[in-house]
């Protein structure tokens, strides 16, 4: 049985099992998005505000898929729409790439929970309407050639003059994806874009967004209610505790290997550890650590946590060969 | 199935207008009791009283109208005899002006009153207190100050045919989804290019609606503001042939006010079908 620690340093594959509290830090040259003590406060019926979550810090590095994870009311979706420019915080930033976000851009595409297609406008229409924005002198045929290759990207060559209208909800969603790529953003964000979708297509979905990501080396900012899609997904995961006043609990670097396979996951060392972290996580922790923050807590470095393997885990890493543990 | 519905429909009209023809012809047909009298008096008093024949036309009367209309619809011979295609014509030349107007100016105001909430709140208590006033309550108004007839009828036509457009283009505008917005803000439109491709196309069913509910009542209006400006049009020729005891042409009128008000609701339905999007 795997014990875990909750705050277990990150630890080398040598020492699989050493578990040690500690954070490990991102030097700033690292750092590609970092966000600075935000804070989102509503006014309240009553005169007072209501603190959605307050000087919440988090790093991010150049091409890591990052997923963020929460009860309803923690403010992933606040998060995910000031890093989009779509909202704005009420204290702190958010630097991207050395400068502060002051608005939306073209750098950081949005995929959106309900696909947000134009429904008067094909698939290619919103791809390519996509692709206009982003390149205002293209001529039609670039701006076309770019949308059908981002749109035969996501697997849907030959639906180009279909209507939303005349799509299931999976291809909706390829569609948005498709839109979102299409741009060649330098960031992408995902606030749960495959919650609307049923188990199997949520699945192929996932699989065709890890592959395009790490083949363009996409940095991926996502929100999730699915433990299972950010073990998959995620490089690392940023767990926030209930709201209102959420904080980021921790952040938990996950320990599966870059190359994972969405069959062969369950069987991977490592992924019960990192699965069980995470539900015990969002059913006690998420409640707990609200009310009360270990000590030493520093929100501006909140813990990051590798959650240590089982002797059974161990065992399994130490019995493969090297070269197929990259 | 689809198709023998819509025949047996078609039978069915025909067989009730067949109908109504029938009971109108025998309504009129059936002479009244008939008096002796003085042949002066009986000169006076018309065929109603002397033969029995009634008032009424029959629908072969007004058919023959009708025939006579359709062969020479366009002559002009002075201002009381005009052909009732000319008549039209100076009807559809109003209500095109001043609903023309009406659309220049309800649809760019709706757009600036539907994307400011402040707008839209200053604005709401004119638009509830002016929409309900009848637009001929505007005609002395209009004919006091704009001191022409024709014009002031027109100026009926628009002031009535704006309301409906500039509530649903507000409306429509307003109710822009906030997702569609939030893909035009992430791909940093430009407002002139956003109000085109995402405001427009969005709200553009609401605006169809509410221009197809104006061109209705531009219809209904204009009748009513040319008998009162006289002159030309449908409605003068209308009042005319009242003054004039023509009932034949009285229905021969309404019948025709009735085919253009068809005409012009089937058009704007047809350019609504084109901007419905499913979603």
């Amino acid at each position: 049985m795997s014990k875990l620690l909750p705050f277990a340093r990150r630890a080398g594959r040598s020492a699989p099992a050493t578990a040690e509290a500690g954070t490990s830090r991102m030097s700033t040259s690292e750092k590609f998005i970092s966000i600075e003590g935000i804070a989102r406060r509503y006014p309240a019926p009553g005169g007072t505000t209501t603190t959605i979550f307050e000087n919440l810090w988090l790093p991010m590095r150049r091409g890591e898929f990052v997923c963020m994870i929460g009860h309803s009311g923690c403010g992933k979706t606040t998060v995910l729409n000031i890093l989009a420019g779509l909202d704005t915080p009420s204290e702190g930033v958010v630097i991207v790439d050395g400068q502060a976000i002051t608005g939306t851009s073209l750098d950081r595409a949005v995929i959106f929970q309900g696909h947000a297609l134009l429904p008067w406008r094909s698939v290619l229409g919103n791809v390519a309407y996509a692709v206009s924005s982003r390149w205002r002198k293209a001529g039609r045929a670039e701006i076309e050639a770019r949308a059908r290759r981002a749109i035969a990207t996501v697997g849907l060559a030959g639906s180009e003059h279909k209507r939303p209208s005349e799509l299931s909800g999976g291809m909706k969603q390829r569609v948005g994806i498709a839109r979102a790529l299409a741009i060649e953003p330098k960031i992408l964000l995902m606030d749960e874009p495959f919650s609307a979708l049923d188990a199997l297509t949520r699945g192929t979905l996932q699989d065709e967004v890890r592959r395009i990501c790490v083949e363009t080396g996409q940095t991926v900012f996502m929100i999730t209610h699915d433990v299972d899609e950010a073990i998959y997904l995620a490089d690392r995961i940023v767990l926030m505790t209930n709201g209102p006043e959420a904080k980021v609990a921790e952040i938990v670097e996950n320990p599966l290997p870059k190359a994972r396979d969405r069959t062969q996951l369950h069987h991977a060392p490592g992924y019960y550890a990192l699965r069980n972290h995470l539900i015990d996580f969002l059913v006690t922790r998420s409640r707990t650590l609200r009310d009360a923050m270990p000590e030493g807590y520093d929100s501006r470095h909140p813990p990051t946590v590798r959650p240590s393997l089982s002797e059974a885990d161990a065992a399994a890493i130490a019995a493969e060969p090297p070269a197929k543990r990259a | 199935m689809q198709r023998t519905l819509s025949l047996r429909a078609g039978i069915l009209s025909l067989a009730l207008l067949a109908l109504i023809l029938l009971g109108w012809q025998v309504a009129v047909s059936g002479s009244a009791r008939t008096e002796v009298m003085d042949p002066e008096y009986a000169a006076l008093m018309g065929q109603t009283a002397t033969t029995g024949k009634s008032a009424m036309p029959g629908p072969l009367d007004v058919g023959a109208t009708i025939w006579k209309h359709l062969k020479d619809p366009f002559y002009d011979r002075g201002p009381n005899d005009k052909g009732i295609g000319v008549q039209l014509a100076y009807s559809i030349g109003r209500v095109a002006l001043g609903y023309g107007l009406a659309v220049l100016v309800a649809i760019p105001v709706g757009f600036l009153i539907g994307m400011s909430p402040l707008m839209s709140r200053a604005l709401d208590p004119y638009i509830q207190i002016l929409k309900p006033v009848s637009p001929l309550a505007w005609m002395p108004l209009a004919l006091y100050t704009i001191k022409d007839s024709s014009l002031s009828a027109i100026f009926v036509i628009f002031i009535c045919s704006v309301w409906p457009m500039l509530i649903n283009t507000v409306f429509g505008v307003a109710g822009t989804r906030k997702e569609w917005l939030n893909v035009a803000r992430t791909l940093e439109v430009s407002p002139i290019r956003r109000a085109f491709t995402v405001i427009l196309p969005a709200a553009a069913p609401t605006i169809l609606t509410g221009m197809r509910i104006s061109i209705g009542i531009a219809w209904l209006v204009i009748v009513a503001a040319e008998m009162l400006v006289g002159g030309t049009g449908i409605g003068y020729f209308v009042w005319n042939e009242w003054n004039n005891l023509s009932i034949t042409n009285v229905i021969t009128s309404i019948l025709v006010i009735g085919l253009v008000g068809m005409v012009l609701d089937q058009l704007l339905a047809r350019a609504q079908r084109l901007v419905t999007f499913p979603e």
